[in-house]
C-alpha cells in the first residue's frame, strides 16, 4: 500500500515510505516538520499552503506527496535565510505586509513566483497574480506594495 | 479533509495506463492534474480504490500544429496555454479562456484534459471546446477514436468518454483569416467558476459581414452548449450594435437553466445574453 518516494525539498533529499493519501502539506509539516507552509481552508481556496514545485507556485493541499515524487519543493523555510531574506521576504518586512502572519507564507510564495514570470510588474497585475490568496487583516495593499518593492530590489 | 485509502500507481506509457484501466474497470480513475478529483476525493465524493496517474506520461504535454490543425496534449496545464504566444496569434480564444481559469496555482496544476474530461457545469473549457470545432481523442486498450465537441459533453460531470478510455489529445482546426475570437465570463466571486462563459469564434467575409459564428455557453445549464440559435442570426449579417444584440438575445433559446443560491435560472439567462453580446461585440472588432 505504502510507496517509496524521494522528493527534494529546500535542497535536501528526503526518502520516504507514504500512504497514496497522503497530501504534500502533511508530508512537509507532519512528517518533515517543515511547518512554515500553513494550512488554511484545506479546500484548494486560501493559498495558504502554496509551495513551488519544480519552478510553479502550487496550493500543497491539493496535491498527493506521491505525485511530487522526483520533484523539486522549495517552501517559505527554503526561500532566503534570517541573514539574507528574499526580497520578497524583505517586501513584506519594510512594507508591513502582514497582521496575523497566516496567509504570508503562501503570500511570499505566490510572489517569488509572481515576479519570476512578471519582472516589473503594474499593481494591477500583482493583485491577479495573488488572486489565489487570501488575506483576511491586511486589506491587501500593503502586500501590493511589498511586492513591488521586491521588484525594484530584484533589479 | 483526507481521502479514502486507494492504490497508486504512475504508469510511464498511454499503453501501460490504458491496461491498468481495462484490468481495474469499475474501481480505477484517472488522475490529471488532480484538481478537481483530488478535492472531491478529500470531501469522498469520489472514493476510487486505484488512481492511475497519467502525470507521468511522457508525450502527454504539448502543443504543436499538424495537419492544418492546432493539437494540444490532454496533459498540457491552463497555464502553458495562457502563455503560448503562438496561440495568442493564431487562437487566441484559447490563452484567453485559460487565463481565466481560477487562480495561478490552478493554472500552473490543472490540465485541459481533465477539465474537458470532468465536464463541470461551470467549466470554461468545454465552452472554448464548442466554439472551436474541437475534436477529442480519446484512447483506449481497443483503440483510438474521435470525438466531436459537439457529442462530447452528454450531461453533468458526463461525457462521452466511455469506461476505461483516457482523453489523448484536443485537436482544433487552424482559425481561418478574418477570424475573430472572445471569451467572457461572469465569474462566481467566491469560486471562480463560471456564472455563464460565453465563447464566439467568427469569421467575416471580405467586406465585413459575418460569414459564419460559432458559439459556446457554459455555466447556465447542466452541461454546456452550442448556441445554435445566435449562430443562425449571425450568419450572413452585418455585425452593427443592433444586430448583435438581437441576435444574442437568442442564447439561452430552448435551454433548461440552472438555478443556485447565487444565481436564479431567469438571472442566468438574463446574463447569458448580455454576455453574449458583449462576447461577440468584442470578436467581431
Ligand atoms: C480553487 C479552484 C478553482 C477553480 N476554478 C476553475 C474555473 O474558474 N474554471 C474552470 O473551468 N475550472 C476551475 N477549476 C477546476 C480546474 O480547472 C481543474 O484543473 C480541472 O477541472 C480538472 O483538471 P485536472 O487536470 O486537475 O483533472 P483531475 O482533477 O485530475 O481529473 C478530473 C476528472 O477527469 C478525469 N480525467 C482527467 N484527465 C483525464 C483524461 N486525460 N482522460 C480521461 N479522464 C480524465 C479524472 O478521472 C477525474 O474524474 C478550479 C479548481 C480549483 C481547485
Ligand atoms: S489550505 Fe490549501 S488552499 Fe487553503
Ligand atoms: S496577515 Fe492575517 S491573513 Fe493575511
Amino acid at each position: 500500500m505504502k510507496k517509496a518516494i524521494s522528493v527534494t525539498v529546500n535542497g535536501v533529499v528526503h526518502h520516504q515510505d507514504v500512504e497514496p493519501r497522503l497530501l504534500l502539506v502533511h508530508l512537509l509539516r507532519d512528517v518533515l516538520n517543515l511547518t512554515g507552509t500553513h494550512i488554511g481552508c484545506e479546500t484548494s481556496i486560501c493559498g495558504a499552503c502554496t509551495v513551488i514545485i519544480d519552478g510553479q507556485a502550487v496550493k500543497s493541499c491539493t496535491i498527493l506527496a506521491v505525485q511530487a515524487d522526483g520533484a523539486s519543493v522549495t517552501t517559505i523555510e527554503g526561500l532566503g535565510t534570517e541573514a539574507n531574506l528574499h526580497p520578497v521576504q524583505e517586501g513584506f518586512w519594510e512594507h508591513h505586509g502582514l497582521q496575523c502572519g497566516y496567509c504570508t507564507p503562501g503570500m511570499i510564495m505566490a510572489g517569488a513566483q509572481l515576479l519570476d514570470r512578471i519582472s516589473s510588474p503594474t499593481a494591477d497585475q500583482i493583485r491577479h497574480g495573488l488572486e489565489g490568496n487570501l488575506c483576511r487583516c491586511t486589506g491587501y495593499q500593503n502586500i501590493v506594495e511589498a511586492i513591488q518593492y521586491a521588484a525594484s530590489k530584484a533589479k | 479533509m483526507i481521502p479514502a485509502q486507494f492504490d497508486y500507481i504512475a504508469p510511464t506509457t498511454l499503453d501501460e495506463a490504458v491496461a491498468l484501466l481495462s484490468q481495474h474497470a469499475d474501481d480505477a480513475k484517472v488522475l490529471a492534474g488532480g484538481h478537481s478529483l483530488i478535492p472531491a476525493m478529500k470531501l469522498r465524493l469520489a472514493q476510487p480504490q486505484l488512481l492511475v496517474d497519467i502525470g507521468r506520461i511522457k508525450g502527454l504535454s504539448y502543443i504543436r500544429e499538424e495537419g492544418g490543425q492546432i493539437r494540444i496534449g490532454a496533459m498540457t496545464t491552463h497555464y502553458q496555454i495562457e502563455s503560448s504566444a503562438r496561440l495568442r496569434e493564431i487562437c487566441p480564444l484559447l490563452p484567453e479562456a485559460a487565463g481565466q481559469i481560477g487562480d495561478v496555482q490552478v493554472r500552473n496544476k490543472g490540465t485541459i484534459g481533465g477539465s474537458l474530461a470532468h465536464s463541470d457545469p461551470a467549466a470554461d473549457w468545454p465552452a472554448a471546446a464548442l466554439a472551436l470545432d474541437a475534436e477529442l481523442r480519446a484512447v483506449s486498450s481497443k483503440g483510438e477514436r474521435g470525438i466531436k465537441a459537439a457529442d462530447f459533453f452528454v450531461d453533468l460531470f458526463t461525457t462521452a468518454l466511455e469506461q476505461g478510455e483516457i482523453l489523448s489529445e484536443i485537436r482544433i482546426p487552424i482559425p481561418k483569416a478574418r477570424t475573430g475570437q472572445a471569451y467572457l465570463k461572469a465569474a462566481q466571486p467566491a469560486s471562480g467558476f463560471a456564472v455563464v462563459g460565453v465563447a464566439v469564434s467568427l469569421v467575416r467575409d471580405a467586406a465585413g459581414k459575418c460569414e459564419a459564428a460559432a458559439v459556446g455557453i457554459t455555466g447556465v445549464a447542466s452541461k454546456a452548449y452550442r448556441a445554435a440559435a445566435v449562430e443562425k442570426a449571425l450568419a450572413g449579417a452585418s455585425l452593427d450594435e443592433k444586430m448583435i444584440a438581437a441576435a444574442a438575445a437568442h442564447a439561452t433559446d430552448g435551454i433548461d437553466a440552472n438555478g443556485d443560491l447565487y444565481a436564479s435560472a431567469q438571472y442566468r439567462k438574463h446574463l447569458a445574453a448580455v454576455y453574449a453580446r458583449r462576447a461577440i461585440t468584442a470578436a467581431s472588432r
